[in-house]
């Protein structure tokens, strides 16, 4: 047979986010505040989703984001448009479900192996220590370079978003982390 | 004015048994609930409760059966677990009064659980537990407190087991009321309901009950009155129990209100303060 | 106002809300993985509107806490997964027989016994109706979205307050745990039932009345009628009996107070359909699959539609019987080893063919998996 499948068109209105890094990096609250600013922002369906379990305590840790204007029907990733690789481990283990030509993220302070030239590599966990102050901003680091590359999310909404969710007497410094992460974001997109 | 007669008193009371029910009850002639529910009825007439602001809840077995009699707002449920329900109705409806009527192995055995968990959290339930030392209903199997050595169905040779203390346990779990009384001392029973029933908090009444139809036939301790007058015998008021050794209090029961805490707060209490300061907070 | 605008919110979370906006004022639970959100939003909820939050020692102790509060005239719900499903069934029971509003959550994970905390599951289809022991009936929804959960919810409540039941909703760990945009309603955007109260004075009433709908008038305990509750198989006054020409009339309203009812109960999502040749049928998180697989399908011209169960218990086979009429196959996808599709081979003609994809390892079903089928059933 194999009739059905060489003739069907994979869905173009759907875009779809993996977070990934390890337990600890903050990669489901980095995708619920992603889908927050996003859903929030302009009314675009979202959809997130995590794995849980032990997982959720070291190791690999994955979070996808589905964005569309239509109705989001399969509500977890078909074939990512967008990887964020925080750790060698999740590279790996992700690398193969990013669609042809989709957009690769990484941090280039813990990834070291990367499978193809195409490719964004920035050291978020050292600009997090050394620039923002605390690695734990990493994440919202990250999310704002993601937003500069890709445009997924404009900047305000994201801004919004991550201070909405920011736990009292850290605002300044997720707010400095959204600007380093945009800022440097944009070097690369040049 | 003149003092209530005997016979006002007793047509007061009936008032209490429900006026469409068919009669007469499931229990053996010579049963101890009897004794129960009369204590309890007037126990409730003495505080003059308005019967539609009580809820009485039982579960499974002999002892279950009394709420049904009884013209209350009446929660006949599933083994064991009277006391779960209770708690529901309580915690929903704080101002109802809410009666739990339960035997030993009801309460004890598969209510195990529930039981010290009511008595922790200190819910405004009143609990009678009519301790008779056997499964009733089911035909005379042996419950969480047939004594070590005790005959029953199922401990054909002797129990293998040891008893509960059923007012040891509930206030080592938290219960702020604890008294205990025999079918024989009806009037003290009626007074220490009373009591149990005006106490804010948990509280549990332990009624030594006879069963003399399997309890009394296997373990040869005669018909029901010589079971009930060995209750007399048998029973020693907590006063004096404090000052007897323990080897003398063997096969006796203490008897009488054997602890109370009234500085402990009570659950649905903590919570409307919960719910009162978020109002405030509003 | 600000309530009210578009949020991202989780499936249990939503569940909460929904069950506030239908009223729900009494929670009891125990914390069980993938279920434990909806008690801690309900812990969090509950007070602030003057409702009562409460978690007990177990699961049997919070469904009977439930109808108990129900018992009282609060609309109570708990929430759970299998291993506390399998705990409340006994109890459950007690709510069928006593005809005591209230509502239960699944939220499933793979079983059997402890089996897959963090995993998504179907595999609680059949217990929810067949679950406890006895001859009842059963009602029971299905949500597929966060926002589904809302109106399902409501919904749940409403089935429960109009036909004096037990409902359960059949939720599970991917619609349970992940978030979508959703708007909360506005007061009054949704009708809220209530269980009807009696009329008649307490000396006139009878508790377990057989009315023309079959559904007995209810009052709250503390408001003058003083009736008894048993799990004993009753008669109209709610006393224990052993009379055929009792015990037959208590049966028999159990199961056709519902099942009269079932065109109103029915509910089900129809997309592509109209001149669909092959049908996919499915609930919950597998209705989003099928819409996707059959959404792709129609890009290579197959005359394929999905139909989604809300409505899981009763069966709607009338529904479904009209629906599949004009087909010629249909594929029943579930995350179980095979459970609904029994239903469909039920109610469908012989010359429908039912094929199966079953999934029962923890994840979803893809829409790959339900496009290589349709593919091999063309």
């Amino acid at each position: 047979m194999g009739k059905l499948l060489d003739k069907i068109e994979i869905p173009q209105d759907r875009y779809e986010v993996r977070l990934s890094g390890s337990g600890g990096q903050g990669m489901i609250l980095a995708a619920v505040i992603l889908g927050e600013a996003i859903g929030g922002g302009d009314g675009r369906n979202v959809v997130q989703s995590q794995s849980y379990g032990p997982e959720a305590r070291g190791g690999a840790s994955k979070s996808d984001v589905v964005i569309s204007s239509n109705e989001i029907y399969y509500p977890k990733a078909m074939k990512l448009d967008m990887l964020l690789a925080m750790t060698q481990e999740s590279m790996d283990k992700y690398y193969e479900d990013l669609k042809e030509g989709g957009t690769l993220i990484i941090d280039s302070t813990l990834v070291t192996h990367v499978p193809t030239e195409n490719y964004y590599g920035l050291p978020f966990t050292r600009l997090a220590r050394e620039e923002a102050g605390h690695v734990m901003v990493a994440n919202v680091i990250a999310l704002a370079a993601i937003g500069a590359i890709t445009g997924v999310v404009s900047r305000e909404a994201l801004t919004e978003s991550v201070l909405s969710r920011a736990p009292r007497g850290t605002e300044e410094k997720n707010r400095k982390a959204v600007e380093i992460g945009w800022r440097e974001g944009l070097k690369l997109k040049k | 004015m003149a003092a209530t007669t005997e016979k006002q008193r007793s047509d007061a009371i009936l008032t209490y048994l429900r006026p469409r029910k068919k009669f007469p009850s499931v229990w053996c002639a010579g049963c101890g609930n009897g004794i129960v529910m009369s204590a309890l009825v007037r126990a409730i007439d003495n505080l003059k409760l308005d019967k539609n602001e009580v809820i009485m809840v039982s579960g499974i077995g002999c002892t279950s059966r009394m709420p049904v009699y009884l013209d209350f707002n009446s929660l006949h449920t599933t083994h064991g677990r009277a006391l779960a329900f209770a708690t529901g109705a309580k915690f929903a409806q704080p101002k109802m009064k809410v009666i739990v009527v339960t035997g030993d192995g009801d309460s004890l055995a598969i209510g195990g659980n529930h039981f010290i968990h009511a008595c922790r959290r200190n819910i405004d339930i009143t609990c009678i537990l009519i301790n008779n030392h056997i499964y009733g209903m089911t035909g005379g199997q042996g419950s969480p407190t047939t004594p070590a050595g005790s005959f029953s169905t199922t401990t054909p040779y002797g129990n293998s087991e040891k008893a509960f203390d059923p007012c040891a346990l509930a206030q080592a779990a938290g219960a702020t009321f604890v008294a205990r009384h025999t079918v024989h001392h009806a009037p003290q029973l009626e007074k220490i309901i009373m009591q149990a029933i005006e106490h804010r908090g948990f509280s549990l009444v332990e009624a030594i009950s006879n069963c003399h139809t399997y309890y009394g036939r296997l373990n040869k301790s005669g018909d029901a009155v010589a079971m009930i007058k060995s209750f007399k015998e048998r029973a020693v008021p907590v006063s004096k129990a404090k000052d007897m050794p323990a080897e003398e209090l063997v096969g006796k029961f203490v008897v009488g209100n054997l602890y109370e805490n009234t500085v402990k707060t009570e659950f649905c209490d903590e919570y409307q303060k919960m719910v009162d300061m978020l109002a405030a907070r509003k | 106002m600000a309530e009210h605008k578009r949020k991202l919110m989780q499936g249990n979370i939503a569940c909460v809300q929904g069950a506030i906006y239908a009223g729900m004022r009494f929670f009891a639970g125990y914390p069980i993985t993938p279920s434990t959100e909806v008690a801690e939003g309900s812990a969090r909820e509950l007070p602030k509107i003057g409702g009562r939050f409460i978690q007990m020692e177990d699961e049997i102790a919070s469904i009977a806490a439930v109808i108990a509060a129900s018992v009282t005239g609060k609309k109570s719900m708990t929430a759970t997964s299998g291993p506390g499903f399998s705990l409340m069934l006994e109890n459950i029971g007690y709510a069928y027989i006593t005809e005591t509003p209230c509502v239960i959550v699944n939220v499933q994970r793979g079983g059997p016994s402890t089996g897959l905390p963090t995993k998504v599951s179907q595999s609680d289809t059949m217990q929810a109706r067949w679950g406890t022991h006895g001859d009842y009936t059963a009602i029971a929804v299905a949500p597929s979205s966060v926002g589904d959960t809302i109106t399902e919810t409501i919904r749940a409540f409403n089935l429960a307050e109009r036909f004096r039941t037990p409902v359960t909703i059949l939720l599970d760990e991917v619609i349970g745990h992940m978030r979508e945009m959703v708007t909360l309603p506005e007061p009054g955007q949704y009708p809220i039932l209530d269980r009807v109260k009696p009329t008649v004075p307490p000396d006139k009433f009878e508790p377990f009345a057989m009315t023309a709908n079959l559904v007995s008038p209810m009052p709250a305990y503390g408001e003058g009628y003083r009736y008894n509750v048993t799990g004993l198989t009753h008669d109209t006054m709610g006393f224990a009996t052993n009379r055929a020409d009792e015990i037959w009339p208590k049966l028999d309203k159990l199961k056709n107070k519902i099942e009269h009812y079932t065109d109103e109960i029915a509910k089900l999502r129809v997309e592509m359909m109209d001149d669909a040749e092959i049908a996919y049928i499915s609930y919950g998180t597998v209705a989003r699959t099928s819409l996707q697989a059959a959404s792709i399908a129609r890009t290579a011209g197959v005359k394929v539609g999905s139909i989604q169960l809300y409505t899981i218990w009763p069966f709607p086979d009338k529904q479904l019987l009209e629906l599949c009429a004009r087909c010629k196959k249909v594929i029943v996808g579930e995350l179980n080893m095979g459970q609904i599709v029994h239903e469909v081979k039920r109610v469908l003609p012989r010359d429908i063919e039912v094929h199966t994809v079953q999934r029962y390892d923890g994840e979803i079903l893809t829409p790959l998996q339900l496009l290589k089928k349709l593919e091999e059933v063309m």
